[in-house]
């Protein structure tokens, strides 16, 4: 047994070492902070699919009805399950070393993860689930090989699986890789899925930097009065200076 | 009655002399050209650093179980907290800008040749202490990267012979990074290093004084005492310290409120840029907020690549360009004494490059490319042409101040104008 940890633990490096370097390229997330009605949609999806294992251990929930334009009340009852108060934070009830015996390694806080890992890369990496014989949760994933995490929005997406297509290549027949296909058992049609997965990217950007949208509000002031002050300090400058040379 | 009252306090306390002998009636060259705004910006950057910091530190918690917490409760539910933060973040990125182009004008125009030779000297030690500052404060979030950076940095002691293991331990206050090491680089970062700065700073700016600015010819304004005419001496009203020691030309303004308001044109547009990537783009594209540093530091989980900080990289190339770990230690700060050296490397006459040779143009220009292809190297994965390219790129740096000592002995020089030009 001691020696199975031992070789894990020197297993683990690598494993991080793959979640980081995967070269698979990313889709582009259109996503928009503006959005209320996506960013609803998506903090709705974390609620239901995510929060069970992902906390957002430092954001709250009553900024978050704030900034999504949700009365207190109706978030209460839509999106807060815990039976928690509004300015408590976004917090589920797993024990961390259950998380890490359940998944080989804790389930990641997701404040963050919009700017650790970017919209991209959340966006594509939900998208990219495929069924797999032989693992641990009966899927992969093409941009985190190997991750250690079920499927959640199966439901929503129905199976997906790796597809091909024949083709005729040099008078032979081949299994050309042509993308991941759900079966159509989810709730959702492909394009609806997509959206699904944007607006819970949106949300997950959003949490990631609340202040977002305010801090341009003000730049934009900001960077208007200091043109108007550019101005003025230039002419005082010219003034003192005409005499001089 | 205000009149009373300001000569009772003059009386006991000069505050209307120091203004005067060190603003108002400062004689300043007026050929001092955008080259010359970055002193002044270097000062604003380090009361920004000073007055967020302040505000930062009371809603910060410095232990290795609440410090990423409390910057996020920084981000999220302190009032405006997020601008805070971003003056700060930006702030540190923006110092090293100001900082290096300073530098850079230093050397161009010679500043650091005598009389200035200890004003330069109070310049480096105070980059020195700027360096040890950025690299405390990077640690405080404890994110990811704070804590391998700081693994990597405080690691290079343990190069030094003998003592190394056990200096490593001593600094970091525990058997790895830890709380502790959090705690004290916490105190050096907002109270030691600071001071140490401040004092520099003072010491930086008197030393200038005495000795006066330098300008873009390299022309001194003062001159021996009873040397000029009254037609050929400045016009305006120029502080009796320096009017007793010299006669000062005609080529002056007082820095009040001539150069001030130069500095403040060249203000508003820093902070145009400023305030942009502190509202817009606080991370820069990853160069000033790197993305791994959101994720909470996890000694067990190595990221894929380490690297400090950009202002860090030309140094953090240099030391990976030789093979040798204390080898690589030594070129780094080789690298940096080489610097604090000029004044001695450096054996010209003529301080400008105005009026020196094509070949320390070329060698100057070659330099600032070396450095910033460096902080290229440093500051991205590692591939195999890296390691050659940072070798020549690292023998290229050193290559400067070798080719600088042979041809200032006997240089050929063009004779810089009595007067300023422009």
């Amino acid at each position: 047994m001691k020696k199975v940890i031992f070789i894990l633990c020197l297993l683990l490096p690598m494993v991080a070492i793959a979640a980081g370097g995967s070269k698979y390229p990313l889709d582009k997330a259109e996503y928009d902070l503006t959005d209320k009605s996506s960013l609803q949609s998506g903090a709705q999806t974390f609620m239901n699919y995510c929060l069970g294992c992902h906390q957002m251990q430092y954001q709250r929930y009553q900024r978050t009805f704030e900034d999504l334009g949700i009365p207190v009340d109706l978030g209460q009852e839509n999106l807060q399950f815990t039976g928690t108060k509004p300015g408590d934070h976004i917090k589920n009830a797993m024990p961390t070393e259950s998380g890490a015996k359940w998944f080989g390694a804790p389930p990641p806080d997701l404040t963050l993860t919009g700017r650790v890992r970017g919209a991209d890369w959340l966006y594509t990496y939900l998208r990219t689930f495929y069924a797999e014989e032989g693992t641990t949760f009966g899927v992969n994933n093409l941009v985190f090989a190997n991750v250690g995490m079920p499927h959640v929005l199966q439901e929503l997406q129905g199976v997906p699986s790796k597809t091909y297509e024949k083709m005729l290549v040099d008078g032979e027949m081949v299994d050309r890789y042509v993308g991941i296909k759900a079966d159509g058992s989810g709730q959702l049609s492909a394009v609806e899925y997509d959206k699904a997965v944007l607006d819970l990217v949106n949300y997950l950007v959003y949490v990631g930097e609340p202040s977002r949208l305010q801090s341009e509000n003000i730049g934009r002031w900001v960077m208007m009065f200091l043109l108007v002050l550019f101005v003025l300090v230039y002419l005082l400058k010219k003034d003192y200076w005409r005499d001089v040379h | 009655m205000l009149k009373n009252l300001m000569d009772w306090v003059e009386y006991r306390l000069p505050i209307m002399r120091v203004a005067n002998q060190h603003a108002i009636q400062y004689p300043a060259p007026r050929n001092m050209n955008v080259w010359y705004m970055f002193g002044f910006l270097a000062t604003i950057v380090l009361v920004n650093q000073i007055v967020t910091g302040i505000w930062l530190t009371m809603s910060y918690t410095p232990t290795a179980e609440e410090a990423f917490a409390s910057v996020e409760y920084i981000m999220r539910d302190v009032e405006y907290g997020y601008i805070l933060r971003y003056m700060h973040s930006t702030g540190a990125s923006a110092f090293f800008i100001v900082i290096y182009l300073h530098m850079f004008r230093g050397m161009i125009y010679g500043s650091y040749q005598k009389p200035r030779e200890l004003l330069w000297l109070f310049g480096m030690f105070i980059y020195l202490a700027l360096m040890a500052e950025a690299f405390m404060g990077y640690v405080l979030p404890w994110g990811q990267m704070s804590y391998w950076g700081a693994q990597v940095i405080v690691s290079l002691f343990s190069a030094i012979p003998v003592i190394g293991p056990d200096l490593v331990i001593w600094i970091q206050g525990d058997y790895v990074i830890s709380g502790a090491t959090l705690n004290r680089f916490f105190a050096l970062h907002v109270i030691a290093l600071p001071l140490v700065i401040v004092i520099l700073v003072f010491l930086h700016i008197v030393a200038l004084h005495e000795v006066g600015s330098n300008n873009p010819d390299g022309t001194d304004v003062k001159r021996k005492k009873g040397s000029l005419s009254e037609d050929e001496k400045t016009k305006y009203k120029i502080h009796e310290y320096y009017t007793s020691k010299y006669d000062i030309i005609d080529d002056i303004v007082p820095f009040f409120p001539h150069i001030v308001l130069k500095d403040l044109v060249g203000f508003c547009i820093f902070l145009l840029g400023f305030c942009y990537i502190m509202f817009f783009v606080p991370e820069m594209g990853g160069y000033f907020l790197e993305a791994p540093n959101f994720e909470i530091a996890n000694p067990l989980k190595t990221p894929e690549h380490i690297f400090p900080v950009w202002y860090f990289t030309p140094f953090y190339a240099i030391l990976k360009a030789v093979p040798h770990k204390l080898g690589g230690v030594i070129a780094m700060f080789s690298a940096i004494i080489c610097l604090a050296l000029l004044p001695w490397v450096d054996r010209g006459k003529v301080k400008s490059w105005r009026y020196r040779c094509g070949l320390h143009t070329w060698n100057l220009l070659t330099f600032a490319a070396v450095f910033i292809f460096l902080g290229y190297l440093g500051g991205t994965p590692q591939e195999a042409w890296k390691i050659t390219a940072s070798q020549i790129a690292t023998i290229m740096y050193f290559g400067f101040f070798v080719l600088l000592f042979i041809y200032s002995k006997n240089e050929r020089t063009i004779p810089v104008p009595a007067r300023i030009t422009e």
